[in-house]
């Protein structure tokens, strides 16, 4: 337990400085933020700047040119002052648009956030009514909307905001979908929450990245709405300026003096551009998906680095040799090491576990072995990997991408996120063949009935056209197994393959995975956190803490007679059958032993 | 410690059911079939099965997060149709439930303080400096150092989020709490921690624990008396001893016999 409160705290509101640093980070982000804050600046200003009057007409003055004395973008055609109405008609249009946006979002947000979490009926009755709202081009239903209440900025303003609430209410709605039945949720409640309460102050405060980020990326379009309502004479009215109206009222001119309705489009156009980087840069910092790089595409091999140094094999006669092998990930230039310097064989018909905690490493030293870690991040940075003597990490790319499933096979954990949803069973199996045989449709197909009949499948035939999510758990796993016996490989690396599956399933699928390894003199390397199944299962035992191998040997010795405090700490941990409420009194003592080296 | 903590009898729940708009049968699955148990004041019952046996499902129904289709439940000496109608403080004081996975149960947006603050308000109205005592009480009962409070759920592993899962559950006060596979997400190592701190608290606080798992080691290691689940039904309960050394039901053997071991000989 002293362990654990030694884990190293990291340094609370961090990740608030962060967000703000990532805006700040993109470039574009930032030149939006710079344009849109001297804009709304200006305007703001405009009270006390030193303008003349914005609705003053000087019928002698009309149309004068850019960058006249007293008239610094010219006059308009009644003589009004361009620079004077367009900041005026900015602070206008600026606050109908992000009034609007409030309204809609404040509006949307609610009905989304009641929807998703009340689900059932009044999900349907709800999420119908914004069908019907959504069923009309929005702008033909603001114009309807208009016409129905007259023409004026308020009005306009309505219309904007209810034409939008359905962008709000759909996001919302479906996110919330996904944190309504969370187990937080459910905790809260039993904490004593009502309904309100869990909405308000559990659900809102994870669902508001989602509304801010559906703000940012829709007030530039309500600033256009505005402008396009003002624009065909139904949003502001004269003598009042607004940027649509502006532009409407310049559109006579346009050949003549095309500055007077130059002007207020540029405008509309920088609010419109300088709201929208914004908004994706807004995006990307509140996005946790962008943010953890999960959209970057890997590239197809892990980025080896140019200059490790690559150990010669030790053993010979193993089909597949590691030899201090360095994975690790890049984090904003810094390299975090995950596995440091592990060097293990394996020999045909052998099977080797690999054993060791979460976050020990054993999933990335598997993945390392045929460049399958995401890179970027990952990076191998020492080290080499034999497979049948030949040194994978040196071939092209195209010759490592051949040798995956046809000498060294997966086997992953959880086979219903591995198999493809929407493809029948028969088909996956078949491409996997394909992917390394040319052979015939009907050949490939009666293989393929073969391979799941042998893994065990009953009614292979019958069952090949049936989708992952018709069979149980053990059923799918069988699967993934037949997919990677398709190309009879040397080398079969199985990443806990039972542990999503219930013990009596567990059991028969070891089975099968032995006798199909004893029959075909395959060489497996078993991940595993369960010691029950290595000593069932295994020949040779390592054991990884850290990323690092700290002990390895035969199984039964290793379990008989650990030599590393780590594996006897390890082995001491796991209960057994038979041991009973004994069990934790022999842990007792040996977190009690603990606690007093510590002190 | 007289009278049983939980008594539930012939309990069932079915899920779907009904007709659809144009009168056509919808597809049922009874997910509970008539379970009846008992679990006295003061001892542990272990419910084992295989994922999908109604385990999770009578759980919940227990704690008042699934409404049972047919039969009764007694918690803690009340009736549970009693109990929800004075509403969801009168269950949550009664009995409380600690979730599989121990980070999806913390709210990721909420320091741990707001996470136990929620207990001490709702469920037992206490004033701030009142509150601000039990939290350190609690961290202490569950060995958490102090400055857990001010920190977010993402920044603990596995074992000490589920210690603050379990710093909650106790926070409500309640004798009698569920566990639903309160350490299957976590490795070996934390695991028997997790263990061994849940026996402290039972003997210290005097709980019942109605114990969920897969996993039969773990489970004799806690257990009194276990309750197998086969298909939503209860197809064995013995004391945990005699359970795993002479399993009668033949779903029983087959699960004991599949249980990999250590051999170290």
């Amino acid at each position: 337990m002293s362990t654990l409160a030694a884990a190293p705290a990291p340094q609370a509101g961090s990740a608030r400085i962060t967000s703000w640093r990532l805006l700040v980070n993109n470039r574009l982000a930032t030149a939006g933020l710079v344009l849109l804050g001297t804009i709304l600046l200006l305007t703001a200003l405009a009270p006390i700047l030193p303008l003349p009057d914005p609705n003053a007409t000087a019928p002698a003055d009309r149309l004068k040119p850019v960058l006249t004395a007293g008239h610094l973008l010219g006059t308009d055609q009644l003589g009004r002052d361009i620079l004077s109405r367009l900041l005026w008609g900015t602070r206008v249009s600026v606050a109908v648009g992000f009034a609007a946006t409030f309204i809609a979002a404040g509006i949307g947000s609610a009905i989304g956030i009641v929807a998703g979490y009340a689900g059932g009926r009044i999900d349907n009755a709800m999420m119908r009514g914004i069908d019907m709202l959504m069923a009309f081009p929005y702008i033909l239903l603001a114009l309807a909307i208009v016409a129905a209440l007259g023409p004026g900025l308020m009005n306009a303003l309505y219309a904007i905001a209810l034409v939008n609430i359905p962008f709000f209410a759909r996001n919302v709605r479906g996110v919330t979908l996904g944190y309504a039945h969370r187990e937080f949720v459910d905790a809260a409640r039993l904490s004593g929450k009502g309904h309100l309460s869990i909405i308000l102050t559990e659900v809102l405060p994870n669902v508001m990245p989602v509304i801010v980020i559906t703000m940012s990326t829709t007030a530039g379009w309500m600033i256009l709405e505005t402008a396009g309502l003002s624009f065909l004479g139904l949003g502001a009215q004269p003598p009042q300026a607004d940027l649509g109206s502006m532009l409407g009222e310049g559109r006579a001119q346009l050949f003549t003096a095309p500055h007077v309705s130059i002007v207020p489009g540029v405008m509309i156009f920088l609010i419109v551009i300088s709201l929208n980087v914004l908004g994706d840069g807004i995006r990307d910092v509140l996005d946790p998906r962008l943010r953890s790089g999960a959209l970057a595409r890997p590239g197809p091999v892990t980025e080896v680095a140019r200059d490790r140094t690559a150990p010669a094999s030790t053993a010979d006669d193993a089909v597949l040799v590691i030899e201090k092998l360095e994975t690790g990930f890049r984090q904003g230039g810094e390299f975090i090491p995950a596995v440091r310097g592990v060097s293990l064989h394996v020999k045909a018909g052998e099977c080797l576990g690999l054993i060791g905690e979460s976050g020990s490493g054993k999933s990335v030293t598997a993945l390392s072995v045929m460049g399958l870690v995401a890179s970027p991040p990952g990076v191998i940075r020492n080290g080499a990997v034999y497979v049948g003597n030949e040194d994978v990490l040196s071939m092209p790319e195209t010759r490592l991408i051949a040798k995956r499933g046809s000498r060294v096979a997966y086997v992953f954990q959880d086979p219903l996120t591995t198999l493809h949803p929407m493809v029948a069973i028969g088909r996956q199996v078949e491409e996997s063949i394909a992917a390394h045989q040319s052979i015939s449709a009907a050949d490939c197909r009666k293989k393929a009935i073969e391979l799941l009949e042998k893994v065990g499948i009953p009614d292979a035939r019958a069952r090949s056209v049936h989708y992952p999510h018709q069979l149980s758990g053990g059923q799918r796993q069988r699967v993934g197994i037949a997919m990677a016996l398709a190309n009879d490989p040397e080398i079969i690396i199985a990443d806990e393959p039972t542990t999503a599956l219930d013990v009596t399933v567990q059991a028969r699928i070891l089975e099968l995975l032995r006798d199909l390894q004893r029959e075909r003199g395959m060489a497996l390397l078993f991940i595993t956190h369960d010691f029950g199944i290595v000593s069932e299962f295994c020949d040779r035992v390592a054991v990884m803490k850290d990323g690092e191998i700290v002990e390895t040997g035969e199984t039964r010795q290793v379990l008989a007679d650990p030599q590393h405090a780590y594996t006897k700490r390890l082995i001491a941990c796991v209960p057994e059958l038979g041991t009973g409420a004994r069990f934790l009194d022999r842990v007792a003592t040996l977190f009690a032993e603990d606690k007093k080296e510590v002190a | 410690m007289t009278g049983a903590a939980i008594q539930v009898r012939d309990l069932s729940k079915t899920f779907g059911g009904g007709r659809n708009l144009f009168g056509k049968a919808r597809h049922e699955i009874e997910a509970v079939k008539a379970v009846s148990l008992h679990v006295a004041r003061g001892e542990t019952l272990a419910i084992v099965g295989e994922s999908g046996s109604g385990k999770s499902t009578l759980a919940r129904m227990l704690v008042g997060l699934e409404e049972p289709t047919s039969g009764s439940m007694l918690i803690g000496g009340r009736d549970a149709g009693a109990l929800r109608r004075s509403g969801p403080r009168a269950f949550g004081r009664t009995i409380q439930y600690v979730f599989q996975d121990p980070v999806a149960s913390l709210n990721p947006r909420k320091t741990i303080r707001e996470i136990l603050d929620t207990p001490l308000t709702r469920l037992c109205g206490y004033e701030a400096p009142r509150r601000r005592a039990r939290m350190q009480e609690l961290l202490h009962a569950v060995q958490m150092p102090e400055d857990t409070l001010s920190r977010y759920p993402h920044e603990f592993s596995g074992g000490q989020a589920q210690r603050i899962a379990i710093a909650r559950a106790l926070a409500t006060e309640a004798e009698i709490i569920v566990l639903d596979e309160p350490v299957s997400a976590l490795d070996v190592s934390i695991q028997a921690q997790v263990l061994l701190l849940l026996r402290d608290l039972k003997n210290r606080f005097g709980l019942s624990y109605l114990f969920i798992s897969h996993d039969l080691a773990v489970v004799e290691a806690i257990s009194d008396r276990v309750a197998v689940m086969y298909f939503g039904e209860v197809v064995e309960t013995a004391p945990a001893a005699r359970l795993f050394t002479d399993p009668e039901h033949a779903y029983t053997r087959r699960l004991v016999a599949s249980a990999p071991r250590i051999r170290k000989e």
